[in-house]
């Protein structure tokens, strides 16, 4: 048993690392935003440069072979510099899908686009009463000739107006709730049947609303909601590393305001309630930090219970953490702490929305009582 | 990074947990499993057959029964004994006076008392606590005048767990008036015996007898036995209390009272149905659940950083284990009285000796009185709010 990183992904690590350091600086960040896409295309570049498109990807298909370590080493980096490009949406979801449900063949062709950055998924896949069940697909889904058509909407699409394919789910047979009949297509996001309206997200990133018209898609895979619940559960998992990411900006920037900042004579964070207060988001952190490796280590794991367990256990406790830790930092910063223009609102907003991101603290902890928590015989 | 332990780490893990299940008896782990209090006699038993098997002391140097084992090897041995419902062996004597005198005694006094600790032949006692110094332990005022080969020992400790069992206590006790505070104490070791002490009961809100005042009206102590230098008790204090890092957060015994839970929701109904089927229920249990195994996750990455610290340096995640870990205790305490329901209400300590038959489930009857006793492990060992200020200076740099 270790926590170690191996050679490899200590590169990786100081390489992404220095990245964020010298290029994503909450300024810089802000051009990136202004940028018409809402993001930087030469950023993306400097991504596929670096190799950190074809991270998850196997060899085969261009990439790297890195798994969930890998992906953890990346997304906290990134929580720290609030990145955002289509990453999650792209390489993490994205790439997840095609691994997990398309032919080796599909992910061969489409995988090199995808690393060399020629190539932006999407996964659409949210409906207006899905609400977070991945079983709840009202869409539909045709054959016609080799291909198929499907009619539906698809909400908060997240880089939906940046892809150039759209990862859809749609219900070949059974009802809106069933868990079989699901498959995943793969729709180009300029063809005709396909409308698609941008918008930005609360967090600054992009997403998009998406209305299918007998719009023509390639079915990557029947009965696919297995896959897909085990690439969500993978991108779950990057989630959670990216969270202890802006956790941690979280904690060091107000633990250097504490030491700065001084009221009555003296540096605030010499006042024992603060200090308390500050001990208490440490906590939330390091409980939180421990939860992104269980679930970094346990999402490639394919008894799909065991699993699900371990991953809504941590993005239970990743919600909860960065509540915490998100609504202290702002208290304790006080009045700059509500301000656009000082970082630790922004960190406060992306972990209020990785929360709403497949699933709340609130919903995953129902799933983990319904599969019999953690410990013992009912376990 | 890799959770799996090696195959000789499960080996290992295997050879303990078929021990601790078959050498301990069954009696006494099914008390521990419930949370029953257990006899002087019960505790004296199980340390001696850990001893015998050389599975008592494993922290202590090895030429004093030590077992160099590995940070691994000894969570797993913790976590073990933990999951198996034995009872740690005395922590007075094991993990606390007894690595002090291996540490800082003179070769004389290891040797007369080292066996005796291990073999529970001695049943030490704790003396820091006073009445004025809680969590101010260095305000402590009983003082040791030294007169010729003698201290003359006059004051009154606190909070004295199982003094009633105790044949020997280890005091903090004042031996400078003039220097700072913490210059001034020194660490002593009392034969209870001795005339001039007096031990009163303190009971606590659970009916139990647990702690006491201890008394010491012109107690004379032999000068051999002062442990290591006079007026350095204050490093030997703090060397005892940040000795036991990791077990401190009982996760093992948390995991054992989660699995405890689950069967006794099984067989309690709620609304016709087992109440472990309740949403409500079942959601606050996997709430705790989460949190104990983020402790967990905590805890492994203090033992895996363990073998590369240099000795006596902490990893810093260590000092949230005894703050969180207090916390789960006393959830886990709050829904297994939750568990009996109304027959959490019938205090039946007064039938103890009276061989009356027990009111509801065998199970019942410990569940509320477990609950009012388990307030107390935030705040003893320094108190919650003192490992906040602690972790703050330390480890915020606040």
């Amino acid at each position: 048993m270790d926590f170690d990183l191996n050679d490899e992904q200590r590169l990786l690590k100081e390489s992404v690392d220095r990245l964020i350091l010298d290029q994503y600086q909450f300024q810089q960040r802000k051009q990136y935003m202004a940028e018409p896409a809402g993001f930087s295309a030469p950023m993306w570049d400097r991504f596929a440069e670096q190799g950190l498109l074809g991270l998850p990807f196997p060899e085969a298909a261009g990439g790297f072979g890195g798994g969930p370590i890998e992906t953890m080493i990346v997304a906290e980096a990134f929580g720290r510099g609030l990145v955002v490009e289509p990453y999650f949406a792209t390489v993490i979801l994205g790439g997840g899908l095609l691994r997990r449900a398309a032919d080796p063949a599909v992910l061969a062709a489409l995988g090199p686009k995808i690393v060399a950055g020629k190539l932006k998924l999407a996964f659409a896949h949210i409906e207006r009463h899905s609400r977070y069940d991945l079983a709840n697909v009202a869409t539909t889904a045709k054959k016609d000739g080799g291909d198929y058509v499907l009619n539906g909407a698809k909400s908060v699409v997240l880089h939906g107006d940046a892809a150039d394919q759209l990862l859809v789910t749609a219900r070949l047979s059974g009802g809106q709730m069933d868990r079989d009949g699901i498959g995943l297509f793969l729709i180009d996001a300029n063809a005709a049947g396909v409308a698609r309206r941008g918008y930005p997200t609360q967090d600054g990133l992009r997403a998009a609303e998406v209305v299918l018209t007998n719009a023509r898609a390639q079915l990557l895979r029947d009965n696919a909601l297995p896959s897909i619940e085990h690439a969500v559960d993978e991108a779950i998992a990057a989630l959670c590393a990216e969270a202890v990411g802006a956790m941690q900006s979280m904690q060091d920037l107000t633990l250097e305001y504490l030491k700065t900042r001084k009221q009555f004579g003296r540096a605030i964070g010499s006042f024992q309630v603060l200090q308390h207060r500050s001990v208490d988001m440490l906590v939330a952190l390091e409980g939180a930090r421990g939860m992104a490796m269980f679930a970094a280590v346990m999402a490639a794991e394919e008894n799909p219970l065991e699993r699900r367990r371990a991953i809504s256990a941590a993005k239970s406790q990743i919600g909860r953490s960065g509540k915490h830790i998100g609504q202290e930092a702002i208290q304790l910063h006080g009045g700059i702490g509500m301000t656009m223009e000082y970082s630790v609102g922004h960190y406060f907003k992306r972990m209020t929305m990785i929360d709403a991101l497949y699933g709340d603290a609130d919903h995953h902890l129902t799933a983990l009582a319904g599969l019999g928590g953690l410990f013992g015989a009912a376990a | 990074m890799d959770l799996n332990f090696t195959s000789a780490e499960i080996a290992f893990r295997d050879e303990v947990r078929g021990f601790f299940r078959s050498a301990i008896p069954d009696s006494i782990r099914a008390k521990v499993a419930e949370g029953e209090g257990l006899t002087r006699d019960d505790m004296i038993q199980s340390q001696r057959i850990l001893n015998k098997h050389g599975y008592c002391t494993p922290n202590w140097p090895v030429e004093w029964g030590g077992k160099a084992w590995t940070p691994v090897q000894v969570y797993l041995y913790q976590d073990e004994m933990q999951l198996a419902n034995v009872p740690a062996p005395i922590a007075f004597n094991v993990s606390m006076v007894g690595p002090v005198i291996a540490q800082f005694a003179s070769t004389e006094m290891k040797q007369r008392f080292l066996p005796a600790t291990a073999n529970a032949d001695i049943f030490w006692c704790q003396g820091f606590s006073e009445p004025g110094s809680g969590s101010d332990l260095a305000s402590l005022r009983t003082r040791a005048e030294r007169k010729g080969d003698k201290y003359i020992v006059n004051g009154q400790k606190m909070w004295t767990t199982l003094a009633q069992y105790g044949e020997w206590i280890f005091c903090l006790v004042r031996t400078n008036t003039e220097a700072k505070q913490q210059e001034g104490i020194s660490f002593l070791l009392i034969d209870m015996k001795t005339p001039g002490i007096t031990v009163r009961p303190i009971v606590l809100i659970d009916g139990g007898r647990e702690v006491n005042e201890v008394f010491f009206e012109n107690v004379e102590v032999p000068v051999e036995n002062l442990v290591g230098q006079e007026n350095k008790g204050w490093d030997y204090a703090k060397f005892l209390l940040g000795n036991e890092r990791t077990g401190i957060a009982r996760v093992g015994m948390s995991k054992a009272k989660v699995a405890r839970i689950k069967e006794l929701a099984a067989i309690e109904q709620s609304g016709g149905r087992p109440l472990i089927q309740d949403p409500k229920f079942r959601e606050k249990l996997a709430a705790v659940e989460i949190e104990l195994k983020a402790l967990e996750m905590t805890q492994l990455r203090v033992v895996a950083d363990e073998r590369k610290l240099e000795k006596g340096r902490q990893n810093p995640a260590s000092s949230i284990l005894k703050l969180k870990g207090s916390v789960i205790q006393q959830q886990l305490t709050e829904l297994a009285m939750e568990v009996v329901g109304p027959y959490a209400m019938p205090y039946q300590r007064d039938f103890d000796g009276r061989n009356e038959p027990a009111i509801g489930p065998d199970y019942a009857s410990e569940a509320a009185p477990m609950y009012f006793n388990y307030r107390k492990v935030s705040i003893y060992g320094g108190s919650n709010e003192i490992q906040r200020n602690i972790i703050a200076k330390a480890i915020l740099g606040l």
